[in-house]
């Protein structure tokens, strides 16, 4: 049974049409052991079928191990977006982006296409500078409205600074890692292992963590 | 899909939910999930949309530091949302500096007392409301918090960045915000197992113990979610009772893992990296103990968010902005509206009326500096 009933096909296509460019849906699966990756999988399949402008390219984490690597995926089900030459901005969704990350996932793929919203220009500076390594994960839960905010925010950061990657992470998808970095409230954002950022703060607040990094 | 929502399943949890991306550059799209998850493991998802998209045309402009504006509006619920549709119509020049848009009726699932609706999600309210403000070239900060604001011929309003606003008048529709416990260990655990948004945590307690304090709709909706999926839940009452409606306490009844501790208070919330214990007392015996719990969920009421305006406007014992039946404060050329206020009855209707109110005698003011 399809996800998306079609008065949903209907507004997501009407939202993917304003797609300005190509995006290539990486999607990475496994057989066994991830309960959350056939949804996930119908989820990317049901999107990617709703623009030409969309390619999707699937892999199996343990087969395709090389693949897997090169993305710096190791964990499923996970999505890498790239625009249409190939970029790889390191933006990441770990677990389905479902409920209202759904719209995390939207903007990421209108923002890879090219429709971005113009940044202020001292934060276009504050982001330019930053010239660490930084690994963001935005904990989320499908029923937070707040979370995309974040979300979106992290992976703004990384489309535009190649230092910088983003994940979303869908918490009780990953129950190991929210023991691991004490998520009970979220959105919260882990930054280098080392910072955390909690509540889906304005992008300023994030820039001022990864300052001082 | 109609077959899974009547599976003998309990969902655990299920909910509305909306807002995307960034309206000023895409057309402004309400993405309706329900989100149905299965005690069994099954995992259904639910995509009603319930709004085509919508015009999307937006005439709204950056706020402008340079500019000195007739009116700036403070707030983004419906007393602030409204007061800017009467001051666009009347022709003055307007700025809004808001941390969000809806306030409260962002918060509240559902609402059966606004005129026009016998039903309307208070999400989608909210985007009727920003939509009517957004056909007009109205000036906007969203995302930012109001510092301080300054008195004078030219009012200043402050930001958390320090960047500075000017404008004639002020009107103040800020509202309310959740009430803090204020007890050691809050601040501390904040996030790492003390919570305000229940329904965003909710399904990060499953199987554990958690207290919820507040025994009002709020406190009892909360309850709701999060026994759905945690193992026990305790409802912490200040008082006797519990104030919440009938109907919400009936459906929290049915929950076999719920208890009750009336006239208790929480005194001290512990753990070492993230909340473990709490320790409460007994109103009327005085006696304290300590409760094992990795989540408190806080739901007890609303303060004024005046804090900004202290030291210059007059406020009531209760930290309210005091107004006249006209919206004026004790400052000339400074209005405010709405929750924020003295008025009495905190509702939707009443706030958006304010709002209209405070605008006209802020747009009267205005015609008089001009005269
Ligand atoms: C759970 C719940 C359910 C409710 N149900 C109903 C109902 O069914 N019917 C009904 O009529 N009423 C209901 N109410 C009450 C109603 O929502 C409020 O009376 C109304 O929203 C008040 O509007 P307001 O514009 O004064 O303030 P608010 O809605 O509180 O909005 C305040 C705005 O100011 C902004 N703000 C605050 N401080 C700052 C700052 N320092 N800097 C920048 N921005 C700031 C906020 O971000 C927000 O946008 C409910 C309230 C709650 C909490």
């Amino acid at each position: 049974m399809p996800l998306f009933n079609d008065e949903i096909k209907k507004q997501l296509s009407a939202i993917v049409s304003q797609l300005e460019n190509g995006v290539t849906i990486v999607f990475f699966t496994q057989e066994i052991e991830c309960p959350a990756c056939s949804d996930t999988h119908s989820f990317v399949q049901e999107i990617a079928g709703l623009s030409d402008r969309l390619t999707l390219r699937i892999y199996d984490l343990v087969k395709d191990s090389e693949t897997a690597a090169r993305y710096g995926i190791d964990k499923v089900p996970a999505i890498a977006l790239l625009d249409n030459a190939d970029n790889d901005y390191g933006i990441r969704f770990y677990g389905m982006p479902g409920g209202y990350e759904i719209n995390s996932f939207l903007g990421a793929l209108l923002e890879i296409s090219g429709k971005k919203q113009p940044l202020a220009a001292p934060v276009a500076g504050r982001i330019a500078a930053i010239k660490k390594d930084i690994h963001m994960q935005v904990f989320v839960s499908l029923s937070c409205p707040y979370c995309p905010g974040a979300v979106s925010t992290a992976h703004r950061l990384a489309l535009e600074n190649s230092h910088i990657r983003a994940d979303m992470v869908e918490s009780t998808t990953f129950p190991h890692l929210m023991v691991k970095y004490n998520v009970s409230s979220v959105p919260k954002t882990i930054i280098n292992e080392t910072h955390e950022l909690i509540g889906a703060q304005p992008i300023e607040k994030f820039l001022d963590i990864l300052e001082k990094i | 899909m109609p077959a899974k929502k009547n599976a003998t399943a309990r969902p655990f949890y299920g909910m509305p939910v909306l807002d995307i991306v960034d309206d000023t550059v895409y057309n402004i799209f309400n993405i309706r999930c329900t989100i149905l998850c299965y005690e069994d493991g099954i995992f259904a998802m639910e995509f009603h949309l319930t709004i085509a998209a919508l015009s999307g045309e937006t005439r709204a402009l950056e706020l402008e530091k340079s500019r000195l504006y007739d009116v700036i509006i403070l707030g983004g619920g419906p007393a602030a949302l409204t007061a800017a549709v009467y001051c666009m119509r009347k022709g003055v020049s307007t700025g809004l500096i808001t941390m969000d848009f809806g306030g409260q009726v962002a918060e509240t699932s559902s609402v059966e007392n606004y005129m026009g609706y016998k039903y309307i999600e208070g999400i989608d309210l909210v985007d009727k409301f920003r939509e009517q403000v957004r056909q007009f070239p109205i000036g906007i900060s969203e995302g930012r918090k109001i510092a301080a604001i300054s008195d004078g011929a030219i009012k200043h309003t402050t930001l958390d960045d320090g960047s500075v606003y000017q404008s004639r008048t002020l009107i103040i529709a800020t509202g309310k915000s959740w009430r803090r416990l204020n007890v050691p260990g809050e601040r501390e655990f904040t996030g790492r197992g003390v919570a305000y948004c229940a329904t965003c945590d909710a399904p990060l307690f499953s199987g554990k113990r958690v207290i919820v304090v507040g025994g009002g709709n709020s406190g009892i909706e909360a309850a709701i979610d999060l026994a759905r999926v945690a193992e026990q839940v305790t409802v912490m009452q200040f008082l006797s009772q519990l104030t919440a409606d009938t109907i919400l306490v009936e459906k929290l009844r049915q929950y076999p893992n719920v208890d009750f501790l009336y006239e208790h208070e929480i005194t001290e919330i512990k753990g070492a990296q993230a909340v473990e214990s709490v320790t409460v007392k007994n109103r009327q015996s005085e006696e304290t103990r300590d409760i094992p719990a990795s989540g408190i969920f806080i739901e007890i009421g609303l303060l004024p968010n005046s804090d900004f305006s202290r030291g210059v406007l007059e406020h009531n014992e209760n930290n309210e902005i005091i107004v006249d039946c006209a919206c004026h404060t004790s400052c000339p050329g400074i209005f405010a509206a709405g929750d924020v206020t003295s008025v009495p009855y905190k509702q939707i209707i009443i706030a958006a009326g304010e709002g209209a109110k405070a605008a006209l005698s802020a747009c009267d003011y205005i015609a008089k500096i001009h005269d």
